[in-house]
Formats: structure tokens, sequence, C-alpha cells
């Protein structure tokens, strides 16, 4: 049997997990021996409690925000995948559109965002255009690279099989993109939950949201820095439990041919 | 100009068997300006085994790529099987081509990719199964069929990429430098399958390589190209007797032949070809 620090598994689960309780020990450590308040600075044992007792407002908010982060994934998922079909149509269509999706790639959303929120009377749909915005972009342009990468030994022997578009397309073009369209989703996804907080920032302001980043700048405004710990520490968890889901998404298509998923073998 | 001496070539040839590939005239200029090939006359016969053998960049690959119809010639013109290349694809005129790297899509397995033709012409799977199953079997990767290309040696992709060749029944293989980059023992085995093949089923391949073995081992005629631009420098006939097996290999005429192509490819890959290398 090998000795346990070598075990993969070990390391990546267990190595972690202690440098987070080490962290959070030194943390509870530092704040009891120097007496920092809890408003300024609280202990891990204080935003703990605070999660218990606001529980239900939290996961309220946790849950209008995930599902603005939602329906903005499947928005620039839906909508990047369109567009990447139509760009690689044409050479002509691409260069004429291309110029646009970097347009809306760096223009800041908190500078759209009070722009939207005015234009679109709800809220949550105001809401959800923003980060549909945000994360739009590397759903486009990662779908658009993928389905121009084919081999192109792969698109002779194709041609010379006198393939149909249609075949072409599903049997060779589609499967070669997979790889990029699963490194799109993972950074789609990221960019959704990060969209939605900071649409809702903006909006908040105004007082018409009820997301977890209300929560947040109400908690600033009532000085309730646990709370507003506990909001982040929900936000924290939401961006990875979406990356780990969109991992294993990608594990689940690639696993089983392409060298990003596939383990080293010693 | 082309009737006259398509009648000569009828009369000469075995009138029932009419080429299958004319090459009548045809150069290639790409588009960058590069004079690839001069003008090339050429006539494959049913049956035969071609080489095509020359220095790097004197049109092997342009050549056999005129001939598979994925580019076309500047000037002059190709003729399959007397017509068009729309004669290509019927029965008993399939082409099949062999790339110079496996070319096999990674998130298939085996049998789906060398399935793949198939699968594209519209037959049915319950068809396809022993036609993919047997082409398997040929190329010795009958137990592999449910294998990743990644999961497999260079070797045996190379084979898969074969077995995907023999799956439609081709009359015409064409293939480039397929054992390139495979161990001399290994290429030798499957120059030998290659062959036995050949013979079985009645093929006509025209084939790349560099080395001079296996166009002596393989052919029964080899046409060496010198470069810049691309041409036919000398043609060798080699009427060695089928099947040949390892006692070719070691004969006295195995090593005068290939002393005999190695004078003629070192005398072809002579004038003016270093200085546009780089
Ligand atoms: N697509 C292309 N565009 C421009 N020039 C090309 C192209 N393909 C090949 N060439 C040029 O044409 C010449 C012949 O190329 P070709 O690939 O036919 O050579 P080859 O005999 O197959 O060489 P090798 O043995 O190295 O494979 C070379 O000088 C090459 O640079
Ligand atoms: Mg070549």
């Amino acid at each position: 049997m090998k000795p346990l620090i070598q075990s993969e598994r070990f390391v990546r689960i267990v190595a972690p997990l202690a440098v987070g309780v080490a962290l959070l020990g030194g943390w509870e450590w530092a704040c009891d021996h120097w007496h920092v308040p809890v408003f300024l600075f609280p202990r891990p044992s204080d935003i703990w409690h605070s999660l218990i007792k606001d529980w239900p407002s939290l996961t309220r908010a946790l849950v209008t925000t995930m599902s603005i982060t939602f329906q903005a994934f499947l928005c620039a998922v839906v909508l990047g995948v369109a567009i990447a079909f139509v760009f690689v149509q044409s050479r002509f269509l691409e260069a004429s559109l291309f110029p646009y999706a970097v347009l809306l790639q760096v223009t800041p959303v908190v500078a759209v965002a009070p722009l939207i929120i005015i234009l679109v009377k709800n809220t949550q749909a105001a809401l959800t255009i923003c980060a549909t915005l945000v994360a739009l972009f590397p759903m486009i342009s990662n779908t658009t690279i993928g389905l121009r990468s084919v081999d192109p030994g792969l698109v002779n022997l194709f041609r010379m099989n006198r393939a149909k578009r249609s075949s072409t397309l599903l049997r060779l073009r589609i499967p070669s993109a997979l790889p990029y369209f699963f490194a799109g989703l993972r950074i789609s996804s990221g960019l959704s939950l990060i969209g939605a907080v900071v649409a809702e920032f903006v909006a908040g302001t105004g007082g018409r949201s009820s997301g977890l980043a209300y929560e947040i700048l109400q908690s600033g405004f009532q000085l309730d820095i646990p709370r507003m710990f506990a909001a982040l520490l929900l936000i924290a968890f939401a961006g990875i439990a979406l990356f780990l889901a969109m991992a294993w998404l990608s594990k689940l298509a690639l696993g089983g041919w392409h060298e990003s998923e596939i383990a080293v073998e010693t | 100009m082309s009737i006259p001496l398509k009648n000569v070539s009828d009369m000469i040839a075995t009138p029932t068997s009419p080429p299958i590939v004319e090459v009548l005239s045809a150069n290639k200029i790409y588009a960058d300006g590069t004079e690839a090939l001069a003008p090339v006359d050429l006539s494959i016969d049913k049956g035969e085994f071609l080489t095509l053998i020359g220095p790097s960049g004197c049109g092997k690959s342009t050549l056999l790529k005129l001939i598979a119809n994925l580019i076309e010639p500047t000037d002059g013109r190709l003729q399959w099987w007397r017509g068009g290349f729309d004669q290509v694809g019927r029965e008993g005129r399939q082409l099949a081509f062999v790339f110079q790297d496996p070319t096999l899509m990674p998130w298939a397995r085996v049998g789906t990719n060398a399935r793949l033709p198939l699968d594209l012409d519209g037959v049915s799977r319950a068809e396809a199964g022993p036609r993919v199953a047997a082409a398997l079997k040929m190329v010795g990767l009958e137990n592999f069929e449910k294998h990743y290309p990644r999961q497999l040696s260079g070797g045996m992709r190379m084979r898969v990429s074969i077995a995907r060749a023999l799956v439609t029944n081709p009359d015409l293989l064409l293939m480039d430098e397929p054992f390139g980059a495979l161990d001399e023992f290994t290429r030798n085995n499957l120059d030998a399958d290659l062959l036995n093949l050949w013979w079985q089923r009645k093929l006509t391949c025209v084939f790349v390589t560099h080395s001079i073995y296996e166009a002596v081992f393989l052919s029964t005629r080899v046409v060496v190209m010198a470069a810049r631009p691309g041409r036919v420098y000398r043609v060798m006939e080699i009427d060695e007797p089928q099947p040949r097996g390892k006692s070719f290999r070691t004969s006295q005429r195995f090593a005068d032949l290939c002393r005999q192509l190695s004078t003629w490819l070192a005398d072809a890959s002579l004038p003016g070809d270093r200085e546009k290398q780089s």
C-alpha cells in the first residue's frame, strides 16, 4: 500500500480541508486573543450563528440569486450557441457581427445595469438580462472556435465520402466543438453568478431586489457584519457548486476520449 | 487531341480493362505560386500496385490528391474509369484514401471510426456491422472494436485507418505514406499484410513512400519523381511474381532493384533541390 500522503484522494480532499480548519482555527483564536469587535471582523463562530439565525431569509435570497443565475446561464448558453452557429455559417456574417459581440463583452455590466433596470420594468427580467450579457461572450467565442477547430484531414475524409452538410455538422463539427463548449460552460456559469450579484448590487441600491447582494447591502447598512459574511459564504459556495457541476458534466461528456478529462496514467 | 490519344492507348492496353485513372498533362500551381507539379502524364491500370517515391516536396502528395480529386489541376485534366469524377463511387468504382496520419475521430470508438464511410453513405447498421467486423479482422483488430483511438498504439491506429478504407470494398486504394511513422518491424509486417490484401482483393493501389525497400517490395511499378518543379523522373517496372514473401526481401534481385532505385533517387534529388528548402 502506498503511504497515505501519496494517495491522490488524500491530497485532493484531506489536504485542503486541513488548511481550511487551520485557517478557521487561527482566525477564531486571533479574534478572541485581540478582542476584535464583532462589527469590525466577526469570528467564524459568529458567522455560523448568523447563518443559522438568518437561515430563512438568507435561503430566500439565495434562491432569488440562483434563479437569476440559472436563467441567465441558460439564456447565455442558448444564445451563445445559436450565435456561434450563425458565425460559422459564413465568414461574412462573423466579420460583420463579431465586433458587436466584443463591444458587448468590454462594456462593464455595472455601467449598463442602471440603464437596463430603468428600461425593463420587471426587476427579475432586468437582472437576468444583465447577467446574460456578462456570461454570453465566452459561450459565443468558445463555441465558434470549437466549431471551426476541425481536423482538416477529417474534413477531407468527409468530403471524399460525399458527406451531406448536416452529417458533417452532426458527426464532425459538433463533436469537435464539445471540449471548447464545455470549457465555455465553466467560464459562463461562474460569470452568470457574478453578473447576477453585480446587477443585484446596482438594483439593490435602489431597493428593488431581494437576492444575496441585497442582503449584503442591507447587512452593511445595519452593521450586521456576521450576516454579511454569511451571505458572502453562500455566494462562494454557490459558485463552487456551479463549477463542480460543470466539471462533472464535462467529465460525463468527454471522459471517454478527450485529453482534458483523462487522468494521467503513471 | 485527347480523342485519338484515347484510341491509341485503347489499342495498346488490354482492351478488356481500360486504365482506372489517367492523368493527362495535369499540373498544379498552388495559390501562392508554388509550382508543385509540372504537367504529368500517367496512366494507372487495373490491378497495379503503383508507388510514388521522390525527395520531400516533389509533389507526391499533390499528385495523389489530384487522383483523389481533393484538389483540381491548374491545367490538364484527369479521367477516372474513362470518365469524370462522377464515375467514382459507382458499383465496382469505389475509391478510398489512407492519409499519412490515422485521422481518426477521437470521440468515436474503433468500430464507429471504421464504419464512418458506410454511415455517411446511409448504409444501415445491420448491414454495416458484418462489413466493419470483416474489415477490422483483416487488419487484425477484431478485438478492439470498443476501444477508443487513444487506447491504441500508433501502428494499431494506422490499421484502423486502413480498415476504414477497406470497409467500402474499394477498387482503387490511395495511400499517402501510411506507414511513415512506424518502426521498421511493424512496417514490414503491415507491408506484407497490405500486399496480401491487394493480391486477394485484386485492388488497384497507388502508394506514396520514402522507403526504397518498401517501394521495391510492394510495387509492380515505381514512379520516381524529382522536385522543383515536381515531375516524373523515371519509371521502374518490377515483374517479380506474386505472392511475394520474405524470400524476395532477402534475394539478390531485391538488392539490385533497391540499388538501382537508390541511384535514381539520388539523381532526382540532386539539382536545385536545396536552395528553396529552409
Ligand atoms: N496547400 C499548399 N499551398 C501551397 N504550396 C503547397 C501546398 N501544398 C504543398 N505545397 C508545396 O508544393 C510542393 C509539393 O508538396 P507535396 O506535399 O506534394 O510534396 P511531397 O512530395 O508530398 O513531400 P513530402 O514527401 O515531404 O510529403 C512543396 O514545395 C510544397 O511546399
Ligand atoms: Mg507528402
